[in-house]
């Protein structure tokens, strides 16, 4: 017990204040990404939709760890020098921004056509009718696959210690490296991030409860 | 001065082709204050794509059409917009944003288009329902409404921008049998008011109580218009009275299913 409260703790600590440091501009930033992607890629002019699919494409189709290792091991060759945190950050938001466009995009393309028409019957213009009517009923239906996304980021963070940003994971094999008890060190670790999930969780079904409208998926009624 | 004969809405030499297939072919309306002009037709004859055509949700091919003897530049945003706001339209699938509460589907334009404040949109939005009937449904959400009642705050969202002229699209086409008769009287209400509408419909009573003169339309033209009593008199030999005891005889066998 001694072990877990004097190394496990203070240790997974440390990881815990750098995964945080990850996840939430990562998260954040990802997420304005995402949902600037996914409008431009449903109501942007041919050249922005074009460039939004490339990216997404590019993004979504290369695994993640090789997306940091090009970061950090590839772009210095072009002379480009990025620290880990900064390589592991920036490959966090192009990743999770790909997969939130999908989700985004996904939102938008189910608000039927018919509330655009009358919209703009109404004398809506095409931004206007963006913001007010086709926006807030997409960001209610994105939200279930935005935070499922968030939840997997919480988990993929972990990949930041290949490329030596030490966060939670990282931290977790060091310790094992010297204490050689990789069961309790592990287990810890697997804690922490089933709280971290927890917690987001918890959030995320407050943030759809404060949203919820009749007749929306997921509202009860 | 013939002032209340110009028409308020005129629309001249429209013709649509999509894909190939000419879906308007030459139509031309002008709609009087206080008329209401009746397009009937079988399904696909292009009365909705006519009324689409008249406030530019489906932007013409070729044609012109004026409000209050201005021609509209549908190029122009601005204009656009503006033109809009004064030409209310009404869905056969109703279209109200499911999002919001009935009192803010009818408040949300005079907001964001009309610039009203929150409080002074609220209040209007608030007697548009009342004129409706629906003021004590104001809270509720368009998932919680019946059809006609969903077409009723969709007609008081129409209203809520004072429009000049009303189109209705098949207004009671989705709605089940019991519910027509509530919407139905809210137009009746309006016409008497003065209101001046142009309404497709299969609705021939209703058509020939309340028509200042009814447009025949198939295969994208209008081939016969006239007043109710000329087209529909018993032994006219118009395609619209033809239509229409057709369309008579199938309801009575429609209602024993």
């Amino acid at each position: 017990m001694s072990f877990i409260v004097d190394r496990v703790i203070p240790a997974l600590n440390d990881g815990l204040i750098m995964s945080l440091a990850l996840i939430v501009p990562s998260s954040t930033i990802g997420f304005v990404l995402g949902v600037c992607t996914g409008v431009a890629r449903v109501f942007g002019p041919r050249w922005l939709r074009s460039l939004g699919n490339a990216f997404t494409t590019l993004f979504r189709g290369v695994p993640l760890v090789v997306q940091l290792m090009i970061l950090y091991f590839g772009l210095p060759n072009l002379g480009i020098y990025l620290e880990p945190y900064a390589a592991s950050v920036i490959g966090f938001i192009l990743c999770t921004g790909a997969y939130q466009s999908e989700y985004v995009r996904g939102a938008l393309l189910s608000i039927k056509q018919g509330q655009i028409k009358a919209a703009s019957a109404l004398g809506f213009t095409r931004l206007q009718t963006i913001l007010w009517i086709v926006a807030p009923q997409a960001a209610r239906r994105a939200l279930p696959g935005c935070g499922n996304e968030i939840i997997y980021l919480i988990k993929y963070s972990s990949l930041a210690y290949v490329i030596s940003c030490i966060e939670l994971t990282g931290e977790a094999k060091i310790l094992v490296s010297r204490t050689f008890r990789p069961t309790e060190v592990y287990l810890a670790a697997g804690v922490y991030y089933l709280v971290m999930v927890s917690a987001a969780t918890w959030i995320l079904h407050k943030l759809e409860e404060r949203f919820a409208v009749p007749g929306f998926c997921g509202a009860k009624k | 001065m013939t002032v209340s004969l110009s028409p308020v809405l005129s629309a001249r030499h429209i013709s649509v082709n999509l894909g190939g297939k000419q879906i308007l072919d030459d139509v031309s309306i002008d709609v009087s204050p206080g008329e209401l002009k009746v397009l009937i037709g079988p399904s696909g004859a292009g009365k909705s794509t006519f009324l689409q055509c008249l406030n530019f949700l489906i932007p013409p091919d070729t044609g012109i059409i004026s409000l209050e003897s201005h021609e509209i530049d549908a190029k122009n945003p601005r204009a656009l917009s503006l033109y809009r706001r004064q030409v209310g339209m009404i869905f056969q699938d109703f279209n109200l944003f499911d999002h919001l509460t009935a009192v803010d589907n009818v408040a949300i334009a005079l907001r964001k288009v009309a610039g009203l404040s929150r409080d002074e949109a609220r209040r209007r939005a608030m007697a548009e329902l009342d004129r409706v009937g629906l003021s004590q449904k104001s809270g509720l959400y368009p998932a919680e409404l019946s059809g006609g009642q969903k077409q009723r705050v969709a007609i008081a969202r129409a209203l809520a921008m004072d429009p000049k002229v009303m189109l209705l699209d098949e207004p009671t086409s989705a709605l089940d049998p019991e519910l027509v008769g509530e919407v139905l009287a809210v137009i009746r209400d309006l016409a008497a008011g003065g209101m001046t509408m142009i309404m497709a419909t299969h609705q021939m009573d209703f058509a020939q109580a309340l028509a200042t003169e009814i447009l025949f339309m198939e295969q994208g033209r209008i081939i016969e218009q006239g007043s109710p009593a000329e087209l529909l008199a018993p032994g006219s030999g118009t395609r619209t009275g033809d239509f229409c005891r057709r369309l008579l005889d199938a309801a009575p066998a429609a209602a024993k299913d």
